[in-house]
């Protein structure tokens, strides 16, 4: 994936997006690395590693919980925010619009459902 | 009751309506041919090629332009001040579309507007670039060697990339053999296809060859706009706009609406107005407030040019086997003319691979979404009739002035001016949305009170600044 130029440039470690926050808003990845990291009663635990192209905060999207996760640059990288209002103006007109979204959320299921079933596997 | 023999006639006539309905759509093999290859014809190419791939319907692809987007100045260039508006911006990026830094010469951050009673800065809301400034071309005839690629040709490479073929040739005809439209080059050599999408924009002659069609289109209304490039070094052009679009609200007759938008080391002038002639150029660049906000040491005109700009469709764009997209068919009045041929030729590109190819189809499933956006011009042209009052009025740019600059730099106000004219400005919200924020009783009660604290002359001197 090519690397975008727009949005804005995140230092690293920075917070981008709070876990337990409320957010309306989703992001795109434009350049750099963004990690995606939770905090359970067992700590820090990292989820994902996203790079140019790749979308994160969109479960706010569609949902009105806060967010699940926290983000943060590693390294400088440049985010792009998408606010709610301009996707689901479009989304009236163009429902195909979604299916980027709906692919990568397939996408993660698919790499959870794997992750369960391997830790199911090593627990047995 | 009917009569069985009455049923069966009945029956073969909308079975051979369907059979002809089930003609008119794209199968395998069917040959598409798109006629332009600015953003509209890449748009509709982009996404043609996308949603087949996504039903294996394997179709060819052949975009006609004879433009190479490689070429400075005019011969390279689809004339346009250059700016991808807000919401496209995001609309692509979700798309998965990320406009690289190859391409964009600068990140937008606020919109400097100037009048002749003082200069307010409306910054974006999201905190963050969202606005590109960019070349459709390889840049003005100046340019030379540029770090910088071509919008249109970045688009043309998309399309390119999903599997069509760009062939640099000029349709000089189009005509229907046994229901087929067929294409005719220089040479009168000829194409048939299945799907023609007619995305020529309003600066060339091929819409006009389309109104001796049994359709009968009419090519859109149009007028002319000035566009002018400054040529100034890289830091100067940074120093004096920013990363700044520089828009110009003035009481000079015949001028609608000027704006400076900084691009690398140029600086680019768009005007619109009535009868633009080299005299009104003249008197909008030598205005004090222009003069204020422009780069002193800047090469004037090095490249200029006076293009088209769609006011308004006035035929259907759609016919059998053919569709019109972008400017050759409906666009926004005035704002993110981009936008439109994003959304008209991803409209078209559905229709086309998932409903069909018929005139009846694209009514049905593309015309809505031109509908939409000839509906909110109507808003559109109301709205921008309203800057006509406001270039009459000094007392009411005044207010608007107080209002947007006091919301400026009070940022735990909500910001009723500042949103309306960023919006109008950007072209980031439908027409429609605009109006009905205007219409907000904390717009009108606002605008009432910076009417009434304008009046106390005291206070006028020190809140305009
Ligand atoms: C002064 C001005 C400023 C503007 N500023 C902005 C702006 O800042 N932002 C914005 O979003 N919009 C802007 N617009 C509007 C924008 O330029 C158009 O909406 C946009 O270019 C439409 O894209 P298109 O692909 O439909 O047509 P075009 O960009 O006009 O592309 C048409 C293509 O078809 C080709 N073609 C024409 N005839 C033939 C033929 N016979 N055979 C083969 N190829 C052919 C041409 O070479 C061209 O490449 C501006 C317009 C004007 C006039």
């Amino acid at each position: 994936m090519s690397e975008g130029a727009l949005g804005k440039i995140y230092t690293d470690g920075e917070v981008i997006i709070k876990q337990d926050a409320a957010g309306d808003c989703m992001y795109v990845v434009q350049s750099g690395q963004v990690e995606i990291v939770q905090s359970t009663a067992a700590g820090e635990q990292h989820l994902n590693l996203l790079s140019a192209g790749d979308f994160f905060g969109e479960m706010a999207l569609f949902e009105k919980e806060v967010r699940s996760a926290t983000a943060r640059a590693v390294g400088d990288a440049k985010v792009l925010k998408v606010d709610k209002k301009a996707l689901f103006r479009r989304l009236q007109e163009d429902p195909l619009l979604a299916t980027n979204l709906l692919q990568t959320m397939s996408h993660r299921i698919r790499a959870l459902s794997k992750q369960l079933a391997d830790h199911e596997a090593d627990s047995r | 009751m009917k009569h069985s023999s009455e049923l069966s006639v009945l029956d073969s006539f909308a079975s051979l309506a369907n059979e002809e309905e089930a003609e008119l759509s794209l199968s395998n093999g069917s040959r598409v041919a798109v006629v332009g290859g600015g953003p509209a014809g890449s748009f509709f190419s982009f996404f043609l090629l996308k949603m087949a791939a996504a039903v294996d319907l394997q179709i060819e692809v052949d975009i006609y332009d004879p433009r190479s987007f490689a070429h400075c100045g005019p011969a390279g260039c689809n004339h346009c001040g250059g700016i991808v508006s807000e919401s496209l911006v995001q609309i692509l990026a979700t798309e998965g579309i990320n406009l690289p830094e190859s391409v964009v010469q600068r990140g937008i951050e606020s919109y400097l507007v100037h009048m002749d009673v003082g200069s307010v800065a409306i910054q974006n809301q999201a905190g963050e670039q969202r606005i590109a400034a960019l070349y459709r071309g390889n840049g003005p005839r100046e340019g030379g060697e540029s770090r910088w690629e071509s919008f249109d040709g970045y688009l043309q490479a998309l399309a390119k990339k999903k599997g069509a073929r760009v062939l640099h040739q000029l349709i000089t005809n189009i005509h229907w053999r046994k229901g087929y439209p067929c294409l005719q080059f220089a040479d009168q050599k000829e194409a048939r296809y299945d799907l023609i999408a007619v995305a020529s924009g309003v600066n060339s002659n091929f819409l006009r060859l389309l109104e001796d069609m049994p359709a009968g289109f009419e090519p859109p209304r149009t007028t002319r706009a000035y566009v002018c490039e400054f040529k100034s070094t890289e830091a100067e052009i940074l120093r004096i706009l920013g990363n700044s679009v520089h828009v110009y609200l003035l009481p000079i007759p015949r001028l609608e609406f000027a704006a400076i938008i900084p691009k690398g080391e140029f600086a680019t002038v768009v005007m619109l107005g009535d009868d633009l002639d080299q005299e009104l150029v003249h008197t909008f660049l030598n205005d004090p407030a222009v003069g204020a906000s422009f780069p002193s040491n800047a090469v004037p005109c090095v490249c200029s040019c006076s293009p088209l700009i769609n006011m308004g469709a006035r035929k259907r764009p759609y016919a059998d086997r053919m569709v019109l997209v972008g400017d050759s068919g409906v666009t926004r009045l005035y704002k993110d003319g981009i936008g439109a041929a994003f959304r008209t030729a991803k409209a078209a590109a559905s229709t086309a691979v998932f409903q069909g190819i018929s005139e009846q189809t694209f009514r049905k499933n593309f015309w809505p979404a031109c509908q939409t956006i000839t509906k909110d011009n109507a808003i559109g042209r109301f709205m921008f009739g309203t800057t006509g009052i406001l270039k009459r009025f000094r007392f009411l740019r005044c207010v608007i002035l107080r209002m947007a600059a006091r919301e400026q730099a009070h940022t735990s106000r909500k910001p009723h001016m500042s949103s309306l004219l960023w919006n109008m400005f950007t072209g980031s919200a439908p027409y429609t949305e605009i109006f009905v924020g205007a219409l907000h009783p904390g717009f009108i009660g606002n605008l009432t009170l910076n009417f009434v604290a304008n009046m106390w002359p005291g206070k006028k001197r020190k809140e305009v600044s």
